[in-house]
């Protein structure tokens, strides 16, 4: 698929955790200001993807890669590139909602804080909840415990607390899986507002969610990547048989 | 129901060890006040005229172990950082092993390192320090109570969730910026208490201070100076030749009692500590 | 966007330097092993000989030997392993199999995690008070068999609580669905199962006992024994003590002498924690869940 205005070109990417190949020779392009989805069947890779486009995958020992991922024209996996200076451009939210045992506050400042931000704090954290729809919820007990919010709400909070980073692209793992299906609508419903502002790629099983969310979906297969494209024509005409059995639940 | 029985051996020996201290301090403590034996500051049970002021030792005791412990947590909870943050698995399964065998080196080895090593080092460099001394103590009971901290803290470390340590990444921490705020607060509770049984382990330590430190009771805060540690004293009466049931006799057993009472409450302390702050996580 | 001001240099400064720091603390555990083990080689090697192992104490340390300390330690060793590990292992079965719940087992619990850091000087106390005085055992292998059992007596109880709570539930209720008693479950399939976990606390527990002295210093071990024992009820001496009274003489000679005997008492120690590894490796093979 041609894309007008990449954010992130991956070409021939391979990673690998020891021995296994775990994503075979993929290249494809980002679009900027839309949301890519990635879908495929479980363990055919796609989080492991998502975690190599913000050097998350670094923590594990056995992993490699080897192909190139740029971002704003520079590779990512280069020996001068630093993963916190990435990591701070591209965040990140899980699977699981996991914010630091502190207030609600605090969740979103630290990041900015490390990072040097120079502005009022106050109207950040502010901005940041409102912009994840939370304010509403907590703007009376922001020096709360962050454990204290229902599990929605939390991954809110993480979002938050990602945009709170202006981040250039956010990366979203399965963000609603661990979630109940009235807060798993809010968390879509935060996707679309972010749109506007920013580049989300979204790893998720659930291809409805996709077909709601997303503008380009991409699916991947064993590792491989199967079929890259707008999501409305993936969906309606997919070009690969591979796809259309995926779409249609015979199998995954 | 045998079965039973050994289970309720270790009340008795908790309860023996209770009678025990109890009725030979008493008798002790029928000839001396408790108050003179607190505060006192001459410890001469030996010679006349006996003194029993049990500060000297007591202050003896707090010596080795503010200085091990100055050694020893720092260095061990570096480690543990180190260990759960930085290293690689090799790296892991090199220094854990040692760790434990350090931690498996008899503590008469150490008072043996301490005498003939580590004190001829302090005198290269100070040539003043006596030969039995409060320093070369400190640093060999740091010795033996840093693989304790580093492994209670890199488990209270490792306790503490991945995916809290990747929230703390993907917004762009350097590794530091992570242990300083995420890591070591969560698991602040847990390094506390590896804290707290490091120093009642430092406390109640017996042979390397013996060997070490000296048989002055002291109260001094220099650490080149020898001294005497609250075990020290046990173990010097025990290898004279003192007949049960005089005061001398009885000493060791309120010495015992105060060492006994004050590991007791740390111990109890690092319990209380790891289950009342015990992040609950899912 | 940019109210970010670059702050990455120093930052990264910051990481580097904490990162080192903690690098260097965590290698100079290695380097102290190294040295300790180096030291005691280097005095005490040229020490060691067939007479160094088959020589009582002497007053001259080229006549010393540690003969009697050697079968000292191995006597108290056999009573010691005779005493703690059927108590320890029945303690351990009771505490997880049958009452496992519930207030006293809860109470036992604590009591015997607290008994763990009772200093060992402590137990040396309570042994000269209750065997050596009150039963009348004099100073004698068995009262210091007692003494040392007693404390060793948490580690393995707790060692072994971890190794029977591995065992999968689903071996247990296995059993139970072919009709076998609570008895009949632990003793064929619980037990051999947690066996080599059990064994591994044994053994390390039995090193504890094999390196402590001063519980034995309190119970009034002699220092000087020139004989090898001949009943439990006969005076003794073991390495460590053997150790401390050479280290704790002013003569240069004495001090070598002490490191051969460190050197002696480290392979046994060596011999025995390498059993425990081998033990604890063949296990991991055999049972996999």
């Amino acid at each position: 698929m041609v894309i007008n205005d990449p954010i992130l070109s991956i070409w021939n990417l391979n990673i690998r955790y020891g021995q296994t190949l775990a994503v075979k020779n993929n290249s494809f392009e980002i679009e900027k200001n839309k949301v890519t989805a990635i879908i495929g069947p479980s363990g055919c890779g796609k989080s492991t993807l998502l975690r190599t486009l913000n050097r998350m995958n670094d923590f594990i020992d056995s992993f490699n890669t080897d192909g190139t991922i740029n971002f704003d024209g520079n590779d990512i996996y280069a020996a001068d590139a630093d993963p916190v200076e990435i990591r701070r451009r591209i965040g990140m939210v899980f699977q699981k909602p996991n914010p630091f045992p502190k207030s609600i506050y605090k969740n979103i400042t630290w990041g900015p804080q490390i990072n040097g931000y120079q502005g009022d704090m106050d109207t950040l954290v502010e901005e940041s909840l409102k912009g994840a729809a939370l304010w509403d919820e907590v703007k009376d007990r922001l020096n709360e415990s962050a454990l204290s919010l229902s599990g929605g709400q939390q991954q809110r909070l993480c979002i938050a607390r990602c945009i709170a980073m202006r981040p250039e692209v956010i990366l979203m793992d399965e963000p609603a899986s661990a979630l109940d299906p009235k807060s798993t609508a809010r968390v879509e419903e935060l996707i679309a507002k972010l749109r506007q502002d920013y580049t989300i790629v979204i790893v998720t099983h659930n291809m409805q969610q996709a077909a709601r969310v997303s503008d380009n979906t991409l699916f991947l297969y064993e590792g491989e990547l199967i079929e890259y494209g707008p999501t409305k024509a993936l969906f309606t005409k997919p070009e690969k048989q591979q796809t259309e059995d995926y779409i249609t639940g015979r199998f995954g | 129901m045998i079965l039973a029985l050994s289970a309720f051996i270790s009340i008795f020996t908790t309860l023996a060890i209770i009678a025990v201290l109890g009725k030979e301090s008493f008798g002790f403590f029928q000839q001396v006040s408790i108050w003179e034996f607190l505060f006192g500051t001459h410890w001469e049970p030996l010679l006349e005229p006996k003194s029993f002021g049990v500060l000297p030792l007591l202050a003896g005791t707090l010596l080795i172990v503010v200085g091990s412990g100055l050694i020893a947590i720092p260095t061990g909870l570096m480690t543990a950082v180190y260990l759960s943050e930085y290293a690689s698995e090799r790296t892991r399964s090199i220094i854990k092993p040692i760790m434990e065998v350090l931690a498996g080196v008899p503590t008469v080895v150490y008072g043996y390192f301490a005498l003939t090593f580590i004190t001829p080092m302090i005198r290269l460099i100070l040539p003043d320090t006596q030969i039995f001394n409060a320093l070369s103590a400190s640093i060999v009971v740091g010795i033996m109570i840093l693989p304790m901290v580093a492994s209670l803290c890199d488990d209270a470390i490792r306790s503490v969730p991945v995916s809290l340590r990747q929230g703390g990444y993907a917004l762009g921490a350097t590794p530091f910026e992570v242990t300083k705020n995420v890591t070591v607060p969560a698991a602040f509770s847990g390094i506390i208490a590896s804290f707290v049984l490091a120093v009642s382990r430092a406390f109640g330590e017996t042979m390397a201070v013996t060997l070490a430190a000296g048989a002055t009771p002291n109260l001094t805060l220099n650490p080149l100076e020898s001294i005497q540690t609250m075990t020290a004293y046990i173990v010097q009466v025990s290898l004279g030749d003192t007949p049960a049931g005089g005061i001398e006799y009885q000493t060791i057993f309120a010495v015992g009692a105060l060492l006994f009472v004050v590991t007791l409450g740390m111990n109890v302390a690092a319990n209380w500590i790891m289950n009342r702050y015990r992040e609950v996580y899912e | 966007m940019n109210n970010f001001k670059s702050n990455i240099e120093k930052r990264k400064r910051i990481e580097s330097i904490f990162r080192t720091i903690c690098k260097a603390l965590t290698w100079t555990s290695l380097v102290i092993l190294v040295v300790l083990l180096y030291h005691v080689a280097e005095q005490g090697f040229h020490r060691l000989s067939p007479d160094f192992l088959s020589n009582f104490p002497s007053r001259f340390p080229d006549k010393a030997g540690i003969k009697s300390a050697l079968w000292g330690s191995i006597w108290l060793i056999s009573l010691v392993f005779l005493i703690s590990v059927p108590i320890g292992i029945s303690s351990a079965i009771y505490l997880e199999e049958y009452e496992n719940k519930g207030k006293l087992a809860r109470f036992i619990e604590v009591n015997i995690s607290n008994l763990a850091g009772v200093p060992s000087i402590v137990y040396g106390i309570l042994g000269l008070a209750i065997f050596v005085r009150f039963f009348g055992l004099d100073r004698s292998l068995i009262a210091g068999a007692f003494t040392m059992s007693l404390l060793i007596l948490p580690v393995i109880i707790i060692a072994s609580r971890e190794a029977l709570r591995a065992v999968p539930q689903s071996i247990r209720h296995g059993a139970y669905a072919l009709g076998a008693t609570q008895w009949q479950t632990i003793y064929h399939h619980v037990l051999p199962a947690a066996l080599p976990g059990i064994l591994t606390g044994v053994i390390l527990a039995m090193s504890r006992a094999i390196g402590e002295t001063a519980p034995l210093i309190m119970i009034g071990a002699l220092t000087y024994v020139a004989f090898v024992p001949e009943s439990i009820m006969d005076p003794f001496a073991t390495l460590p003590i053997q150790i401390f009274n050479w280290a704790s003489r002013p003569q240069a000679a004495f001090e070598e002498v002490a490191a051969a005997g460190i050197i002696v008492l480290l392979v046994v120690l060596l011999t025995m924690n390498l059993a425990a590894v081998i033990i604890r490796n063949y296990a991991q093979r055999k049972y996999r869940w």
